[in-house]
């Protein structure tokens, strides 16, 4: 098991953006989430890597727990230099990649097993120029991000997550913000990723990607897991008129 | 009294008012950074106070506030201070500048998108190494020009020393005006002040280009 959430509980003010989800990822699984917007995906992940404070629940990170759960019922997270460690085990790819725009591609792949894990820098930038080369941009590690297309950024972004080697590797929306022609590419980095069993849990609205390279799908709506299970159980015999109802809509 | 004996008795004015401009940057860019830090404070008083801080400084004339600070200790408090002049001079200046570059740097943070914040916490970098790294080289870049204005009027502002009977050019180019009835003085003081912004201009001019490798 690489991360357990249970019975989280998310509001934003009056709205209850989470109620009681849970979700369990094992190592090398994929796992996608779909749904509509509002339907807490994101909130979801924004959850499980501590940029959002959960109100109840808990999260566990291999064998170390993150946030427990009180007799109260609200949640206590962990020291946060304890919490700093288990961070080292994900990693997560934006929507709108956030690369850091003063940093050369490669420094941005670089900066943060430097300074961040400290390792030596002969190591980190052999390493580095290898996920380059795996994404397929060995030859503008030093351009800028402004020089680069979106789904180049995203490619970088990837290879910034990766170079810290989690455990787990979280995707919000990583195509939403790209044309069309250029969302194939970053896909296919993702696809090369499962293949090698990277774990991965990736919101998307990429339906046909989700079905082809998830082991699992969850479907979410309002807050709570409709339906989840194998993506052509999911896809292609919904149990839930909610389920169907979303999909017809993507079907078009 | 020849071009050349007006030119060397300003000269020392010059290097006087060169004084106020470097001690008042000196003091005032890091000043203001902590202003900042004040201001966007998650304490409510210490924002409150700081917001009052900056509304005088703003809302008030500089000249006004340096004859505060210098006559200020006496008249409140009855102490007299020896050769405390240059001193108020410099902490009048030094803190007016603070507040108007504490609202500059506000400015250019605030416009720092949030996702650079996230990316930074998510790849593990401490809140000290996310602002020094990520966020300030950030920040310079978009405020500088802002900055240049600040620093050239603060060119200007120097000859508001002359308030407090501090012999800087200004101060002298008036006196010789008025003692040799010529207008020269001041043409002087004028291509003085002309020549020291178009420096700025031209270095912070530099800079700038030096921050433009990236979008």
């Amino acid at each position: 098991m690489i991360l357990q959430m249970s019975g989280i509980q998310k509001s934003f003010g009056e709205l209850e953006v989470l109620k009681d989800i849970s979700l369990h990822v094992d190592a090398g699984e994929v796992v996608s989430i779909i749904g509509p917007s509002g339907s807490g995906k994101s909130t979801l992940l924004r959850c499980a890597t501590f940029l959002e404070r959960i109100d109840a629940g808990e999260i566990r990170y291999m064998d170390k727990a993150a946030v427990t759960t009180d007799g109260n019922g609200t949640a206590e997270y962990v020291h946060h230099r304890e919490l700093n460690e288990i961070k080292r085990y994900f990693g997560l790819v934006f929507q709108q990649f956030n690369l850091f725009p003063h940093y050369s591609v490669l420094k941005n792949v670089m900066d943060a097993p430097i300074h961040v894990q400290k390792r030596s820098k002969e190591e980190v930038r052999e390493e580095a120029m290898e996920l380059l080369r795996k994404m397929d941009l060995e030859n503008r590690a030093d351009a800028y991000p402004c020089q680069l297309s979106g789904g180049q950024q995203q490619r970088v972004a990837i290879a910034r997550a990766l170079a810290l080697k989690p455990s787990i590797l979280f995707f919000d929306e990583p195509t939403s913000a790209l044309d069309p022609e250029l969302t194939g590419e970053v896909l296919k980095v993702i696809r090369q990723l499962a293949e090698e069993k990277m774990t991965m849990v990736v919101v998307t609205h990429e339906m046909p990607f989700a079905r082809a390279v998830s082991n699992r799908v969850i479907f979410m709506d309002k807050g709570v897991i409709v339906e989840q299970g194998h993506p052509e159980a999911v896809f292609g015999d919904p149990q839930q008129e909610r389920t169907k109802q979303f999909l017809r809509n993507y079907q078009r | 009294m020849s071009l050349s004996t007006m030119l060397t008795s300003m000269g020392a004015g010059m290097l006087r008012s060169c004084l106020i401009f470097f001690l008042t940057l000196l003091f005032s860019l890091p000043l203001g950074m902590g202003v900042m830090f004040l201001r966007r404070s998650r304490i409510a008083v210490v924002q409150w106070i700081t917001k009052i801080y900056i509304a005088i400084m703003r809302g008030t004339p500089l000249m006004l506030q340096l004859l505060m600070w210098y006559f200020g200790p006496y008249y409140i408090f009855g102490w007299s201070i020896r050769g405390y002049r240059f001193t108020a001079i410099i902490l009048g200046f030094s803190m007016n500048y603070a507040a108007y570059f504490a609202e500059i740097y506000r400015g250019g943070i605030e416009a720092i998108p949030k996702g650079q914040y996230e990316a930074a916490e998510v790849l593990g970098y401490s809140k000290v190494q996310t602002f020094f790294k990520i966020i300030l080289p950030q920040v310079i870049k978009t405020i500088l020009p802002s900055i240049t204005n600040e620093i050239i009027t603060l060119v200007k502002d120097t000859s508001l020393a002359f308030t407090l009977a501090y012999n800087e050019m200004f101060s002298l180019a008036k006196q010789i005006a008025a003692s040799q009835t010529s207008f020269m003085p001041f043409i002087i003081a004028g291509i003085f002040y002309f020549i020291a912004n178009y420096v700025v201009a031209f270095v912070m001019e530099r800079i700038e280009k030096a921050m433009n490798y990236y979008n």
